[in-house]
């Protein structure tokens, strides 16, 4: 960090780090010290909503241990969590439940799509009742699939989360939506109407991609 | 346990006028059950229930069926003999009519004191638009009352005398029975990344006008 300075701070390459290291000398940023903490303490919400729940307890049990990854905390109240892991089949009447838990988590907050049904439906995609996917109405950060997904892939998918919060920057415009005072943190809860969802998708957050296939000759 | 026939015939002599079939399953199961009429219902619920013959005290599982209208092909042979002397002709006729579509309401009773069961019991309701009611048996089994109300929401039955008819499965807002045979599903086809049969068909209509042909210029043959 050398905000206010003209000249930034000449950088100091990987090589050079694990040099000083190697003699005792512990050289980091504010960035890579806050990523690195925020990474490792990703407490998740206690919400289960189909079979995937039953593999993401088995994460949390002894033989997976998502202890080792610091997101052991599964916290029953979406005030204390930072990570939405939906888990299951989330139903048209489930859904404006899992928008309202998602707003109702501060941030900084991720989402982990698990499984077919919340990325996309899954096998009940073409039933009157499954919502197409979480990501009309929340965004995601990590989609697993699988159907199931073996908890290793669970795990997987939050190391992959982890890696992506590293990565993030605390300052300027590509900062994650907490650090920022443009990004809306609050996102519209669906009404239920006659045969669907009201509306059926955020558009802020999803939009159909357009799909143009030629006729087979 | 009494057969069917012996329930049937038990409870027609029990409740004169009361309308009780039995309606067979050709099906290798073989599990058949007692259509009752609408009128007698309730007190022969009650009966099947409370009688020491019986004492059918729990009811496992309401559910529902859709029959909707179909045509019915009824063909009579009517034997011929030749005034000849020869072999007699056998003239078929066949003769249509529709049977009107109604909604059954079907429920699976044990006796839990007697260790026995199940007997198969069916309500079938008039009509499949307009007349849809039937008695309620959640005040004869009190575990009816969440699957009366599944059967309400999902095939559209009205059940007199339930104490808390709302949807269960649905949210209240929902128009439509969804498990009729005629229920059409709401048209959300607008991203199906790899569509096939039916679903192709539906997720077509959302699909941008196809460009137009490019035009053949000339080059090699």
């Amino acid at each position: 960090m050398n905000e206010g300075s003209t000249t930034p701070a000449p950088a100091l390459n990987d090589a050079e780090r694990d040099e000083l290291r190697r003699h005792g000398i512990l050289l980091t940023s504010v960035q890579e010290l806050y990523n690195w903490g925020r990474s490792h303490s990703v407490w998740p919400l206690q919400f289960g909503l189909a079979c995937c729940a039953i593999e993401m307890i088995a994460a949390s049990m002894a033989r997976f241990d998502i202890a080792r990854f610091g997101s052991e905390v599964f916290r029953p109240s979406p005030r204390q969590a930072d990570l939405l892991i939906v888990s299951g089949t989330v139903t048209k009447k489930m859904a404006p439940q899992v928008v309202r838990l998602w707003n109702q988590m501060p941030e900084p907050k991720y989402c982990i799509a698990m499984g077919a049904c919340a990325i996309s439906g899954g096998p009940f995609k073409q039933g009157y009742n499954v919502l197409k996917g979480i990501d009309r109405f929340i965004p995601v950060d990590v989609y697993i699939p699988g159907c199931p997904p073996r908890p290793e892939a669970l795990l997987h998918g939050l190391m992959e989360l982890q890696a992506k919060i590293r990565g993030q920057s605390i300052a300027g415009a590509d900062a994650p939506r907490h650090l920022r005072t443009d990004a809306d943190c609050e996102y519209p809860v669906p009404e239920f109407g006659a045969t669907d969802l009201v509306p059926p998708k955020n558009p802020a957050v999803w939009q159909p991609p357009t799909i143009i296939r030629p006729e087979k000759p | 346990m009494l057969s069917l026939a012996q329930i049937r015939d038990l409870a027609i002599a029990r409740f004169p006028g009361a309308e009780v079939t039995i309606v067979a399953n050709p099906g290798a199961a073989a599990q058949h059950s007692l259509l009752l009429g609408a009128s007698h219902a309730r007190a022969i619920a009650e009966w099947l229930r409370d009688d020491a013959a019986h004492r059918l005290d729990f009811c496992s599982n309401v559910t529902g069926v859709d029959w909707p209208e179909r045509e019915i092909v009824e063909i009579v042979r009517t034997p011929v003999p030749d005034p000849a002397g020869g072999p007699g002709k056998i003239i078929e006729q066949k003769t249509t009519r529709i049977q009107p579509g109604y909604l059954e309401a079907v429920y699976h009773l044990y006796s839990m004191s007697r260790k026995d069961g199940p007997v198969v019991i069916r309500l079938r309701t008039a009509g499949r638009t307009d007349d849809v009611t039937l008695p309620s048996l959640t005040p004869v089994w009190r575990s009816c009352e969440f699957q009366e109300r599944e059967v309400f929401d999902l095939f559209g039955i009205r059940f007199d005398g339930h104490p808390d008819l709302r949807r269960i499965l649905m949210w209240d807002e929902f128009t439509g029975h969804p498990m009729r045979k005629d229920y059409v599903e709401p048209d959300d086809y607008e991203w199906e990344p790899t569509p096939h049969d039916e679903v192709l068909k539906k997720a077509r209509a959302h699909y941008p006008p196809a460009p137009a042909a490019p035009e053949k210029t000339g080059g090699p043959k």
